[in-house]
Formats: C-alpha cells, structure tokens, sequence
C-alpha cells in the first residue's frame, strides 16, 4: 500500500465529521486551610475546532497547556463544563449516557502508556476482543475471525492473541492498543501522545502503522502530542494550545513555515535540529508558564510575549483568520494575536 | 569566574584535555536467566571543556556505563567484569567505597532524567546544596548556604534567596531541574554527567536547560557527558558521538562528521527512523524487530537481525571498531557498501518574521 507524499488538507464539501465549539473545563481548585475564595483552574478556557473525516488534526502544546484535557472532554471521558461537541452534527454534550453509549463506538482513543491502558489479567485477544463483546453487531464477520483481521491489520500475530500484555513490548502493546480502537471501525480516534513513551526506532513503526490505517480506513485522528517532529510528519492541520486556549491554527506546512503567534514561533524554534551545522537559531522563552489558576488577563501569553503592548493585557485576541500568500485557499491561517 | 572552587586538586584542566578515560568497560549482571551483559567492552574519553553525546535507545547500555563511572551499580547482581575507568591516572574500580565517595558530587557529578525522584522532597532545596558543599568543601553552615543561593543565581533562578528555603514540590519542572544542575555543580565537578536531563521537559524548557548547560560549560569548563536517544540535542549540544547499541559501542566520531557520513547501519536506520531527519517524505523509515535483550545476544553482530546490511559473516561473527578516516571509528564489516547510500537529512527549521523583534528582548 502506498502513501501519497503530500499531506495536504482533504477538501471535502461534506460537514466536518468533529465539530468542537466554545468547549470548557473549568475545575474547582482545592480550597485552603482557611476556605479562602474558591478559585477555578480553567484546565480548557473556550477552545473551538473541528475535524474533516480522514484526517489529523494535532492539537500541540507544553504540560498543562490544556491539551489531553481537550481530547478527553471531547470523547465526553471527562464532562465538559460547557460548550459544544459535535460528532456527523449530533451534538453529544447533550446525550443521555445511553445514547452517548452508542456513540462511543465511534470514537475511540489510544493512550501514551499502553502498558497503564492494558488490563494485566486479560489476553491480548480478550482485550481487543472486548469492544466486539460490548458493540457485538459491530464486525459482522464471526468474532474470531474478526480477531484474526485486527491482529493482522496491526502487524501481530494471530498467536500474539493467547498472551498476556506482559509478555509484549512497549511498541507491541501500542499496536495491542490500537487494534482494541480500531475494532469498532471508528471515525475518530483520539490518539493521546501514543509514541511519547516509545523508542525513536519503534515510533517509526507505529507512526507508520497510523498513517496507512488513516489511508485505508479513513479514520480520523485528533493527535494530541508534543513532540513538534512527529506532528509534523502526521498532521493535516495542527492547533497549538497555550494555557487552556488555542493561539493558532493551519495547515500543516502553512504552520511549519510561516508560523503567525509569537507562542507558535517560540515554540517551533525550540525544537532542536538534527544538523551539527546549522546554528542554533533559538529564542528562549524566559520563565515558566503561569498557573492555569490564575491565568494573566487578556492575551493569556503578554507575561512571556516580546511583541506585548498595553492593549494585550486588557483586550483578550480573538482567533482570526489571516490572509495567506497568494493563492492560498482560504480558512488556513487563524491566528489569535493582537499584532499578528 | 565567581566561584573560584575550593580544594581544587592542583593543576587545572585545560580545555581538551583528557579527564576521564572509560576503558574497556564490561558491565555485567548475574540472574537467575545467566549474565546479562549490559555493558560489553565500552571504552570512551571525557575531556575538559568538551561534551561527549553517547546516543542510543533503552537497553543500550548507555545508562549503566554512566552508573559505572560513579561506581553506581549495585553490586550484586551487578559486577565490573572487565576494563578500568581512569579519573586523573586512578582506576575508580580500585577504589574503596570510602575513597570513592570523595570523588562522587565533587570531582565527578550526575544529573538525572527525574529530578523529582533524585532530590529530598523533605528538604528545602538550599539545604540540600548546602549539605554537598559541607561535606564536600568543608564549608561551615552560613558559607554553605551562601554558596547554595550563589548556585541557585548562577542557574538563572529567580529570587535565589527565597527559593533557598523552598522544597521541591513548590518549584516547576525545569526549576527543578535546574536545582538538580545547581546541586550537581555546587563543588565545581570537572566531569557532569547528565543522564537524559532534558527528556521529561517541555521543548522550550529544555531549550533553556541546554543553552544553561553550555553557557556553565564555558564559565566553568567541566567535561560533560551526554547521554540521550535525541540526536536533535547531539547536534546541538555535543562536540563528539558516541552511538550505542545492545551494550556495545557501535561507532564514534566528532559530531560533524557522523552526521556528514555516518558509517554504522544503526547509527543511519536511527537517523532515519526520527520523524525530524525526514524531509518530505511519507514514510518513516523503520528499523524492522526491536532491540534485543541482552540475554538474547548471539556470537554475531547484534545488530544483524534488524539490519538492511547484514551478510552470513555478520551472524556468525562480531566485528571490530575499525579506523574509517582519521577520527571515526565504527564496528561493521559492511562499511563501504553503507557509506555508498544517501545519509538521511534534517528537516528545515521553521523560519517565523519574529527574528529581529526577539533578538532585542530576549537577547
């Protein structure tokens, strides 16, 4: 099977298969000795995105940016303090749980940490089985069979299914994990930085194993990840995420080389390049990120920004569209920034 | 220099000369399965002033080589099965505990992944540092201190004389780590060994840890030792590679030089297979099977099974590091016929218009 070159944004007239809009999780902080205020760790403050069918969108971002909380919210893993998740325009916020039951099987996720993901006492065929014994109308073709299908779709062995996780390695389990997402033939699988625990040599082959599945079966990805290399190799289009808010998003090369928010450029430049002869060309971003408890007001970034004015502090940017060079379709370029 | 260090050894280092010689290292391990060999004749050099990258994936023996060097390794099931790792002439294997005690966090220090799990978390982070330099230096308390807030300065942490009397848990990851650079160079070290420092901090972080690391190199002229599976740090960071493979040195060069032509099919399959050296292309390379555990070791190549080179010879012996060029070495019998193929290349770095308005603030 061949995988075309490019990873250009599918034009599809359809609706997008994942429509995300205004999504919060607010947490209650825990209180303090002396029940001072109570304050709200706003974990994702107002994100909107969506998601065309068969294709990847990364959503990137430095610890507690707000990412994996996003991608969890959205599958409704964790309940959405408000907002809206749209899945083929059903809007799944408001699903009683049977309903949302239904819908899972066509949404599913893969962890970073396919050991932690893995039930210990289970075969790997009783675990990737299990979706089937759950959804049993799912396959279609007998659930042995079917078994046999996933396995070898993933690259294991149909005798790989009388073991236990244990007996796997860290990529193996990853494919083990894979399989169960993939056993219910979904439309959008959330993948929650799924090479981050593995060996540069086996992130190959999974990155590799998600990409021709992509092709053939034409599954979303919403990629949660951090690693700027592998979502560039990946992604479509890519959201990068700073303090619980999205700052830009684009295509994927449109980022890569002309990356529009001051966070973004910090960001990509950060990356260390692989050529002993290219100097580094870095901007350190001074200090850490601020508590998502008490985030700065307006631009949540002007505490760290070198183009921040007055205005940035009071006037919160909203996420706008940007001219792209010429000839650039439209809607490729949004960007919250105030000077951007 | 602020720090001029104390009970230095006479005779400082100049820049390049050798510090610290690793010399046919073997590192062994007894189980109830037999020996594992984690470490199988590994020799290299650490010099004043320089950064030596050993690269290589989990299982390399890169780590375990690093816990040799400071006598680290439990003993048993562990054992130093062969070789010497010479510190200015003095074979530390020989040493007592005792003598060697002397020598860890003062003249040799490390640093870890997981600066969570290497510092106190019952104690505040001056303490910590204080209580090196006490015991190291022989410094009474208050200069202890002093010197503790002096590092915590010196690795750019803001308001050192209030984070002084904090604990770790009140301090951010790379703050953390910073602290771990502080307590690791407190006694002015002339080897750091820095074990995957950068490997659980967020990419602008660790573009902070790495550009402190150098900016102290410099100012303080330690030998350091890389270990990392990132050949993005290498590039950036280091002046000479070793890459590693199932204990096993597999290839050494200066860090121009193995990028320019890397020799050893391992050192390439691992170039390629990173996301960050593919420039326009659909797939990753992969390096098909995965690495062996070191019980599994045959009498060949361990590298054969897994590699696009690999001819009967390669199974049935093992090669030799071999001189290919002045200053290369690699251990293949496949040499020529790899150095034929095309060498994988980086990927080009994002460009962004902010370059002028950064380099004034941020400068």
């Amino acid at each position: 099977m061949s995988v075309s070159d490019s990873r250009a944004p599918r034009q599809d007239a359809q609706a997008p298969l994942l429509e995300v809009r205004d999504l919060k999780k607010h947490y209650p902080a825990a209180r303090g000795l002396f029940r001072r205020a109570q304050r709200v760790i706003q974990a994702v403050d107002g994100v909107s995105f969506s998601v065309a069918r068969g294709e990847t969108l990364a959503l990137v971002g430095e610890s507690g940016c707000g990412k994996t909380t996003t991608g969890k919210a959205v599958l409704r893993l964790i309940q959405p303090t408000s907002g809206s998740v749209r899945l083929d325009g059903e809007e799944l916020l408001d699903l009683p749980p049977e309903r949302m039951r239904e819908y899972r099987r066509h949404m599913q996720i893969i962890f970073q940490d396919p050991y932690a993901s893995l039930n210990p006492r289970m075969t790997a065929g009783e675990i990737v089985g299990e979706p089937l014994r759950n959804f049993p109308a799912a396959g279609g073709r007998p659930r042995q069979q079917e078994l046999a299908w996933l396995f070898s779709k993933v690259g294991l062995r149909p005798e790989a299914m009388r073991k236990y996780p244990h007996e796997f390695s860290g990529g193996q389990r990853q494919r083990l994990g894979i399989a169960r997402a993939l056993a219910l033939r979904p439309r959008l699988i959330v993948c929650d930085e799924p090479v981050s625990a593995l060996d540069v040599s086996v992130q190959a082959q999974v990155i590799n194993l998600l990409m021709d599945l992509q092709q053939e079966m034409g599954i979303a990805y919403l990629f949660v990840a951090h690693d700027l290399a592998v979502v560039r190799h990946i992604s479509h289009r890519v959201a990068v995420m700073y303090l619980g808010r999205i700052v830009e998003v684009a295509d994927r090369d449109t980022l890569f080389s002309r990356p529009l928010h001051p966070y973004t450029e910090i960001l990509l430049s950060a990356a260390p390049v692989p050529d002993p002869h290219r100097p580094a060309q870095r901007k350190l971003l001074p200090g850490d990120p601020p508590s998502p408890a008490n985030p700065p007001s307006g631009c949540r970034f002007h505490t760290r920004c070198p183009l921040a004015q007055p205005v940035c502090r009071e006037r919160q940017p909203a996420l706008t569209e940007r001219p792209g060079g010429p000839g650039a379709t439209p809607g490729t370029q949004w960007v919250a920034c105030h000077f951007r | 220099m602020k720090h001029e260090p104390n009970g230095q050894a006479a005779g400082a280092p100049q820049a390049g000369d050798a510090l610290l010689e690793v010399d046919g290292l073997s590192t062994y391990f007894d189980t109830v399965e037999g020996t594992v060999r984690s470490v199988d004749g590994v020799s290299y050099r650490v010099r004043a002033g320089r950064t030596l990258g050993v690269v290589g994936e989990s299982g390399c023996g890169k780590s375990v080589t690093a816990l040799s060097i400071l006598r680290l390794v439990p003993t048993p099931p562990g054992r130093y099965a062969a070789g010497e790792i010479r510190y200015r002439g003095v074979n530390l294997l020989s040493l007592t505990e005792k003598q060697m005690r002397k020598i860890r966090g003062n003249r040799i220090s490390m640093i870890f992944q997981e600066p969570m799990t290497s510092l106190n978390p019952v104690l505040t982070v001056g303490r910590q540092i204080a209580e090196t330099v006490m015991l190291h230096q022989k410094l009474g308390r208050r200069e202890a201190y002093a010197r503790a807030e002096e590092m915590l300065g010196l690795v750019q942490i803001a308001e050192p004389a209030r984070r002084v009397h904090e604990y770790p848990h009140q301090l951010s990851g790379g703050m953390r780590q910073r602290v771990m650079i502080a307590l690791a160079l407190a006694c002015n070290p002339e080897v750091l060994i820095a074990d995957e420092p950068t490997t659980a901090l967020d990419v602008t972080i660790q573009a902070q840890i790495i550009d402190l690391l150098r900016r102290l190199q410099a100012q303080m002229g330690m030998g350091i030792v890389m270990i990392t599976h990132d050949l993005g740090v290498v590039a950036e960071c280091c002046d000479r590679v070793v890459v590693m493979y199932a204990g096993r040195k597999v290839e050494e060069a200066p860090v121009a030089e193995l990028f320019d032509r890397p020799l050893h099919p391992y050192t390439r399959a691992l170039m390629a297979s990173m996301p960050s050296m593919n420039a326009g292309r659909a797939r990753l390379a992969e390096i098909p099977g995965m690495v062996p555990a070191p019980s599994e070791l045959g009498r060949g190549c361990s590298f054969a099974p897994r590699c696009a080179y690999a001819t009967g010879r390669c199974r049935a012996e093992a090669p030799p590091l071999e001189a290919h060029g002045a200053d290369h070495v690699a251990a293949c019998f496949e040499v020529e016929r790899v150095a034929r193929e095309p060498r994988p290349a980086a990927a080009s770095p994002s460009r962004g218009p902010l370059r002028a308005a950064f380099d004034g603030t941020l400068a």
